[in-house]
């Protein structure tokens, strides 16, 4: 049975890694850079052996009690850590729910997260070499450590199947998890703030963690060491309780979702009722540009980069306090000119073989160019100057404001330009309709991100010039090259912008078929 | 009933795309006032005029996707005012040749015509002509049935207020009114079918292409759906169907083409086709394949 399993997960592994070269090249890269990670714990933890004693175990515990929360969040987040063996696809077959359990519990510890997670677990034996017995306990408690890694994520992933039997609900609650995460640091900087330091906070936090189920395996070995055995035992017992626990709820969680199926639970709107399609202009543009909206509400795979908008101006606001360098703020602007701008960098991929349509209906490249634009800058414009003004009054600068504007709508401008070109060229292996947009496709994490860099890269040559404009303005102070950067950055973009929809749409025009065998073979 | 113009292994010229455009003058109605204006020619008096312009041209068609040749030379004239049908086994080049017919996929070498024009030649006009299904082509599943309707509407350039009407008929005539307002992503596979049905008919073609319509669609709604094809046929229309349910095709369609390897096997009228024999002995008998065995001992029950 467990065999069988973890022939079933090597043979899914060495299916995808042989369907193209690239994602051999990008599985390559990961394992290189796995193996280089465990390596430099390694080495972190054999120097921590030369550590006094209560660093490392102020180390050893918050980074245990970390791994241990990440693996539980991660399901929350995507479908799973491992959706080769998910539950729904294993239900078919009469597998006791016991023997699944373990079988599951071994597969996810000889996947490759798990595997990781339990040899840097096993090398912190090496910051304890010069006492066997310590490094012995760290060795044990090192397994159940990760065994509570792998069974804690199958647990909640278990669990959320039967909660997330409404769409909508899965597809959100990833997202608003989301937020506190990419919170968490300024909010950790704000919280510490209040307190003396952070150095004199951290082992006393390890100290607590080191009861409470997240950190009390990770601890054991530095309370063996420091000559308390009894302590060290009601630790253990804490470890092994909650290992105990953690694989009975997910027993009965797996037993309940064994037998379930997930009803989906719809919304229905009044007849007639068509949504912005009555609000814009009735001409396919006008209609590419309703659909386009409705998507941004309705798919959580675009709407999820909407929720990026706010933060960056939070986190740049945090730290120019904690740096007390009051120009971050301003960089709020243009930053989210550049994260509006470029999140439609390879739309036709996220319509996916849906773009059949277009084709059908005889759409011309510009009028699918133009909706596109249209629907993101009906609310990117008003976002943009909003953030920009707002800025703007938080600093206090007002003489700032037409340089500001003036780079925040150039870039915008010239961004939706550049998308309109490369959407019409690029076509990414990118979640399917439907699929959690975390859901990243295997090997997809290097080709996307060296696409992005290069995007992003020709988006700083293109917006060179006011870039360099509000530069000299803020290094003179001149108000006339502020004035000056505004106008350029709105003539500029502009051109850009008419630029970028006509070769966009007219290579649309001309590959439209091809690009729709590509789609096709990416699903 | 093998075509005598087309002897296996014939080397066609990859380059070799013929432009029909302009050779035949037929009268196309504009389509704004089809469906909704029932004043027009008879179908009979239609079809007599169409006999001499196929609705769907192929010749020498070629496609190859990498060393594997989906379409290996297909020449067929679907006559229009047909209700034709198109078998095969999986991966015969169904989809493929009818992706290639309405413009989706671009042919090595060939030349398809709709009721006389180039498709690649004039792709804007021939696809006006043509109404398609796709089978695995996704849809704007976030909408909802009856936003997605107004929305292929809309790309076809058609006003408001007939977009309005249309989808409204066209919902009722699927028996989807009131799943209009659910969002596509939560139909049915059948109810899906009948969506895109939807949306290949808003802009009223004369030739519609479906494939594989009445998959996972339940027997009332494909009963129904019969209909609306036989009167779309009895109106003038011409209704391409490929099928793996031989007895629809054979009780539906008026005439059959038989396509495996890439290849028309046979082409004509039901029964020149069938022979005598049911359509699908005699399509089991063309393509092949079969073997009699009861499956293995540990498999019978008793």
């Amino acid at each position: 049975m467990v065999a069988h399993l973890l022939t079933l997960r090597l043979l899914v592994l060495r299916n995808t890694v042989t369907r193209s070269p690239w994602q051999l090249v990008a599985v390559i890269v990961g394992a290189v850079y796995g193996l280089g990670i465990l390596l430099l714990v390694f080495v972190g933890l054999l120097a921590l052996s030369f550590a006094p004693a209560r660093l490392t175990h102020t180390i050893v515990v918050l980074a245990g009690s970390a791994t241990i929360l990440g693996w539980i969040i991660v399901p929350l987040l995507t479908s799973g850590i491992d959706q080769t063996l998910s539950v729904a696809k294993l239900k078919i077959f009469p597998i006791p729910p016991t023997r699944l359990v373990v079988a599951l519990m071994i597969c996810g510890l000889l996947g490759i997260p798990g595997a990781v997670t339990l040899l840097a677990g096993i090398f912190t034996a090496a910051s304890w070499w010069q006492h066997p017995l310590v490094a012995g306990s760290a060795v044990v408690m090192a397994v159940v450590a990760a065994l509570t890694c792998v069974s804690g994520s199958r647990m909640i992933e278990s669990l959320n199947t039967g909660l997330s039997k409404h769409r909508r609900y899965r597809e959100i609650s990833g997202i608003i998890l989301l937020v506190p995460l990419l919170l968490l640091g300024p909010l950790i900087t704000a919280f510490s703030r209040g307190l003396a330091n952070a150095a004199a906070t951290l082992p006393v936090l390890a100290d607590a963690l080191g009861w409470s189920p997240l950190g009390a395996s990770w601890s054991v070995p530095a309370t063996v060491q420091s000559g308390h055995p009894a302590l060290a035992l009601a630790k253990a017992g804490i470890a092994l309780a909650t290992l105990a626990v953690v694989v009975l709820v997910w027993r009965r969680s797996l037993g309940t979702a064994l037998v379930t199926t997930t009803q989906p639970v719809t919304k229905t709107v009044a007849r007639g009722a068509i949504g912005l399609f009555a609000r814009f202009p009735a001409t396919p543009a006008g209609a590419v540009a309703a659909r386009c909206l409705t998507y941004w509400a309705r798919d959580p795979r675009y709407s999820r980069q909407l929720i990026l908008i706010p933060i960056f101006p939070i986190l740049l606001y945090v730290n120019s306090r904690t740096t007390h360098l009051d120009g971050l703020v301003s960089a709020s602007g243009p930053i989210v000119a550049v994260l509006v701008s470029l999140s439609i960098f390879t739309d036709l991929s996220y319509d996916s073989t849906a773009f059949a349509a277009h084709l059908s209906a005889r759409v011309t490249g510009l009028a699918d160019r133009a909706g596109r634009v249209a629907a993101v800058s009906s609310f990117a414009v008003p976002i943009v100057v909003g953030i920009t003004i707002g800025s703007v009054a938080v600093s206090g600068s007002w003489s700032s404001l037409p340089v500001l504007l003036g780079l925040s709508l150039g870039i915008l401008l010239s961004g939706l330009g550049l998308s309109s070109v490369s959407s019409s060229r690029i076509v990414l292996p990118v979640p399917s309709p439907g699929d959690s947009p975390f859901a990243a496709k295997t090997g997809a994490g290097f080709t996307t991100a060296l696409t992005t860099f290069a995007t992003w890269g020709i988006l700083v040559v293109l917006a060179l010039p006011e870039l360099l404009l509000a530069i000299a303005s803020g290094a003179t102070g001149s108000s006339l090259l502020g004035w000056i950067t505004l106008v350029v950055g709105l003539g500029l973009g502009a051109v850009l912008l008419a630029t970028g929809i006509r070769l966009g749409g007219r290579r649309l025009d001309r590959d439209g078929p091809e690009l729709l065998t590509r789609l096709r073979v990416q699903r | 009933m093998h075509d005598p113009r087309h002897p296996d292994g014939r080397v066609r010229h990859p380059d070799r795309l013929h432009r029909l455009s302009g050779m035949f003058d037929d009268v196309i109605p504009d389509p704004a006032q089809r469906l909704v204006e029932p004043s027009r020619p008879s179908g009979r008096e239609l079809r007599a005029q169409a006999d001499s312009t196929p609705a769907l041209r192929i010749r020498g068609l070629w496609k190859r996707f990498g060393d594997k040749v989906a379409v290996a030379g297909i020449d067929l004239d679907v006559p229009a005012g047909s209700f034709y049908g198109l078998v095969g086994p999986n991966g015969a080049g169904k989809t493929t040749t009818l992706s290639m017919a309405t413009g989706l996929l671009r042919p090595d070498a060939g030349s398809l015509s709709i009721l006389g024009t180039d498709v690649w030649a004039d792709p804007t006009e021939a696809k006006r002509l043509v109404g398609v299904l796709s089978d695995g082509i996704a849809l704007f599943d976030r909408l909802s049935g009856e936003q997605l309707v107004t929305y292929h509407g809309l790309l076809n350039g058609m006003d408001r207020a007939t977009v309005a009407g249309r989808t409204r008929d066209l919902l009722e005539l699927l028996d989807m009114t009131d799943a209009g307002g659910k969002l596509v992503v939560d139909y049915s596979a059948g109810m899906t079918k009948k969506i895109a049905l939807a949306t290949a008919l808003i802009h009223a073609p004369r030739l519609l292409v479906l494939d594989e319509p009445f998959e996972s669609v339940d027997p009332v709604s494909a009963a129904n759906i019969r209909d609306i094809l036989h009167g779309y046929v009895e109106s003038g229309g011409t209704v391409i169907v490929s099928s793996h349910a031989m007895d629809l095709v054979q009780r539906m369609c008026e005439r059959v083409a038989i396509i495996a390897g890439g290849r028309v096997l046979a082409a004509g009228t039901v029964d020149e086709v069938r022979s005598g024999s049911p359509l699908e002995d005699r399509f089991v008998e063309l393509v092949g394949g079969r073997h009699h065995s009861r499956g293995p001992a540990w498999l019978r029950t008793s």
